[in-house]
Formats: C-alpha cells, structure tokens, sequence
C-alpha cells in the first residue's frame, strides 16, 4: 500500500468529487459534508468511467397509504451515475440501488493539513 | 497563503465527461481491451450516426425538387427543425435527461477533414479496435411510421445518396446497409438496384417499426431483387410510443425493452409462416438490435403451434425454427444477467455461425467487444466468428492483415501525459 497526496481538501465542494489519475490507478474523491469517499473509476458493469459522471439525486417515488402513486421526488441522497449506460451508484455506499452485490471498489481516503490523501495498493 | 500545488507531482486531475468529451477520451477505458484484440478480425455490424447535426446535407441530396424546397424551408424556423422528419425529438428519453452524454450529442472538436460524422466513427473504430463499422441512422429508425410514404421513400433516397456517395468514399472501414423505403416497395427496389453493387453497401435495411406485413406480395419483386444481389436484408428494430400497444407503458424503460422486442417478433413471424425462406431459400435475412432473448422464445412459439396448425404455413417444409437457425442475428443489446439462458440461446441460434458482433455505438446501450470475449462458455474460435469472421462471410469482406487501427490518445490523455501522468486505458 502506498499513502499518495492527490490534490486539496478545499478543491472539492461539498457535495461535489474529483477524479485523480495516479499511479496507474483512476480514483473518484466525493465529499460529502466532512465526509470523504474514494471509488475506483471502473463500473462494474463494462468497465466504463464511472467516477466522471454527474452527480445526480436518486428519484424515488412517493406513495399514499392505500398504495397508490403521488410521483416522483428526490430522496435526498446522491448518486454517481456513469456516462457510459447510466449505472449509478449512491456516493457514500458505492451500492447500486437495485442490487447489492453491484458496487464500486473502494480505496481509503483521508484529510492530513487540508490535503487529501489516497492509500492505494501497490 | 497555502501556495501548494492542487494537483501534485504525478497528479492529474480527469474532467467529467460531458457532451463536448472527445470520443477518444470518452472510450479510453475500452483502449485497453482493443490491444488484446489486436489479432482479431472485429466488425460492429450495427452502428449508428445522429443524422440530425448533418440534415441539411441530406436534405440537400433529395432528388425531388419540391421535397427539397419543403425541407430547406424549416432552416428559417426557430432551432431549424429538422424538416420532413416525423421524429419526435421531446420524446427522445433515451440519454436519461443527461446521464448519458454521449447520447445527447457528440459536440467534440474535429478536423476540417474528413466530415465529422467520418471522423466520430473513425475515432469510435479506433478507440474499440473494430476493423468495420455498419453506420445506420438513428431518428430515421421510426421513419417508417411517417404518416407520407412519399416522404419516407425520398428521404430514404437521400439518407442513402448522402451516405454512399458522400460519406462512405471518405473511409473504406465504413460500410452500410441502405435504408429501405418499406412502405414504398417500388422505391425500395429503386434503392436495391441503385446501390447494390457498391462494394461498401453490404445489405439492405428494413426499420421494423412499422405497420407493414413482411409477406405481402408487394414485397416479392424486391426480394427477389435482394436475394440476386447476395447480400442480406436486415430488420432492424426501434422503439414507437406512440404505438397502441405500448402506450400502456408509462415509463420509457418499459416501452422501450418491449418494443424493440415486439416488432422483430411480429415481422420474424409473418416472415417465417408464410414461407419467405421456402420462396427465397438463397435470401439471407438479419435481425438486429433485439438482443438474443426473444429468438428461442419464438422459436418455441412457432413450433409448437406449426405442429398442430401445419395445414395453416403450407409453404413450409420443417419446423419455424430450423429456418430461424439459418438466419442471422446482431449481438447488442446481449442479455447476460443469466448466463445459463444465455448459453442455451447460443445453442438454439446455432450462435457460433449466425451471430455477428454489434456494439450500436454511441446509443446509451452499446456494447463493446468485451461482451462476447468475456463469455465463459466460448472457445477461441466462436469469440473469433462471432466478433467479425461470421460478419466477413455474409458482408464478403477480406479479413486484412492489419486487422486494427491505432487508437491515438484524446486530448485530455494528451495533457496527462504532457504532465507525466499516463491515463489508464482500463484495467
């Protein structure tokens, strides 16, 4: 493993990500509020840039006691969807919505004097 | 003040890929995979183009004068409306309402020369270590529902004069299957005859959203023509909500993994129990862009109700499958969630002949090449029929030596390397 600098904390919106090539890898950095998440750049569906996506809210879809439909809302959680088919997986998890056993690889991530640092196989 | 550099040494940052992301850049990740195909023969037997961006050329090319005048005259409408179409370009929900840029449009930089709809394919080719593109329009697909089959016919008269004598001389890795005016067989045959000894014409393609019965006797005389040219007809299948049946679907993903089901399955039918096979035994047909899952369902359909209503397809001399197992099938959008169906697809398709390598490149469900060289239960030499060398034998295209075009890198690999960071190409 290997501790690499890849860029400033105050680079990254909150809310927003960067992706950073290095090393041979490709890693998105998403933070969210004074949380950072690192995902490999690699859907996992056909190997797509996952992490150069947009962002996107997950829409979920509102119903009334008795089951009928009110529409479509935002949940409120953030989903990074891949420009190559449109898999989209939610920012903090790395979880597909609708499998759990599709997901992004993950890489540790951390804040050291405002700066972000991976820690990165190899 | 923090004067640290953002970006360290052996940093570099990558953009979000939006509409304006070179196609070099936005297919890096599927490079790497190319260079393992290198000694592959590959064809993508159904590409596409976005004719809108070029449809005053086309336009341009329609030999009747008034239908020319009538669709030059939508330049001067706000947002110059593609003139004559019948798509419905607010309905098109397919990039996801911006997930999926390159679907939006492909609005990167290019060359003065060769066109840019020459260059994009160039660039995806390269990028995806294809040997040949078939290059298919894509609003056009619906064309067949157009109210005016007159129009239909002349625009498909111009779609094909642009693309065969304007486009297709800039690259020979380019090849086409024209575009069949349907619900005007006269002027399809017109089409036949024009275009089909043009070595880069490889076939003849049908839209499957129609309203048209394939067995029709209107059809015989273009058949017949198709079946002397020795190249196959194709049916190429869409989508249409407007359509009765799926305008009980209220969300466009339904729609839309029905409906390009559905028409295949309606024209394979009437194609089968009427006996085209039988009446053109020499006639190849393909059916593209309904992925696999459909053909031994109604491979199972047909023959279990040809055993019991035989006296009703007197023309036919074996079960509806066994002419479905001679015809060829396109592999996008291949259903690989269960593999196990998927292999007996394989089985019942006689896959290892029949199947050609799609990718449908730049629609949001493409595939790559990946699609088939990762299947388990494939040998070497069925990854290698079904990627291009089934492809060469029905298209009668000679298997180069150079079998793959140099990917060069996008701007943005350009920049990282500039700054001493090579960019992944996949892993």
């Amino acid at each position: 493993m290997a501790d690499i600098r890849v860029g400033r904390l105050d680079d990254i919106a909150d809310g927003g990500h960067k992706v950073y090539a290095t090393s041979g890898r490709e890693v998105g950095v998403f933070r969210v509020g004074t949380k950072l998440y690192a995902w490999e750049n690699h859907c996992p569906h056909a190997g797509g840039p996952i992490c150069q996506g947009k962002i996107f809210g997950q829409i979920g879809e509102e119903l009334t006691p008795d089951k009928r439909s009110l529409g479509l809302f935002y949940t409120g959680q953030k989903h990074i969807v891949c420009p190559w088919h449109g898999f989209e997986f939610n920012v903090e998890t790395g979880r597909h919505p609708g499998d759990e056993g599709t997901r992004l690889k993950g890489f540790p991530v951390d804040v050291r004097d405002g700066d972000v640092w991976l820690r990165l196989p190899g | 003040m923090d004067d640290r550099a953002s970006a360290p040494t052996g940093v570099f940052e990558l953009p979000t890929i939006d509409t304006l992301s070179d196609t070099r850049d936005l297919l890096a990740h599927a490079t790497k995979e190319a260079e393992k195909l290198k000694d592959y023969f590959v064809v993508d037997s159904d590409g596409h183009l976005s004719e809108f961006p070029f449809w005053q050329e086309i336009v341009a090319r329609l030999d009747n004068k008034v239908y020319r005048d009538m669709a030059e005259s939508f330049k001067e409408r706000p947002g110059s409306p593609p003139g004559l179409s019948n798509a419905m370009p607010g309905m098109l929900y397919q990039d996801m309402f911006g997930r999926i840029p390159h679907q939006q449009r492909l609005g990167e930089k290019t060359p003065e020369k060769p066109h840019k709809m020459v260059t994009l394919t160039q660039r995806a080719m390269d990028t995806m270590g294809l040997d040949y593109m078939v290059t298919l329009p894509t609003p056009m697909l619906v064309l067949g529902m157009h109210p005016q089959p007159e129009i239909e016919a002349a625009i498909g008269q111009a779609f094909n004069s642009w693309m065969c004598e304007d486009m297709l001389p800039q690259e020979k890795r380019m090849i086409n299957m024209i575009y069949l005016p349907f619900n005007d067989p006269e002027a399809a045959l017109r089409e036949v005859e024009k275009h089909a000894a043009n070595p880069q014409v490889v076939g003849y393609m049908v839209t499957s959203t129609r309203y048209r019965p394939v067995h029709h006797d209107c059809y015989m005389k273009l058949y017949a023509a198709i079946e002397e040219s020795g190249k196959p007809i194709s049916f190429h299948s869409g989508f249409h909500w407007g359509d009765e049946s799926m305008k009980q679907c209220n969300r466009f993903l339904s729609m839309h993994a029905i409906s390009f089901v559905y028409y295949n399955i309606i024209h394979m039918t009437n194609w089968v129990i009427n006996g085209i096979p039988e009446r053109f035994p020499k006639m190849k047909s393909m059916w593209v862009e309904s992925g696999l899952a459909w053909v031994p369902f109604v491979m199972q359909r047909l023959d279990s109700e040809y055993m019991m209503r035989t006296s009703e397809a007197p023309l036919l001399k074996r079960k509806p499958s066994e002419y479905m197992r001679e015809m060829y099938y396109t592999t996008q959008p291949m259903e690989r969630d269960n593999l196990d169906l998927l292999q007996a697809t394989f089985k019942a398709i006689n896959a290892e002949t029949q199947l050609l390598f799609a990718t449908d490149w730049p629609h949001w469900d493409f595939d790559l090449p990946n699609s088939v060289t990762q299947l388990p239960f494939l040998n070497e030499q069925q990854k290698r029929n079904i990627l291009g060398l089934n492809a060469a034998r029905l298209f009668n295209l000679e298997v180069p030596k150079h079998k793959l075009g140099s990917p060069q890198p996008g701007p943005v690999a350009e920049a990282a390397a500039a700054q001493g960071v090579r960019v992944s190409q996949g892993r």
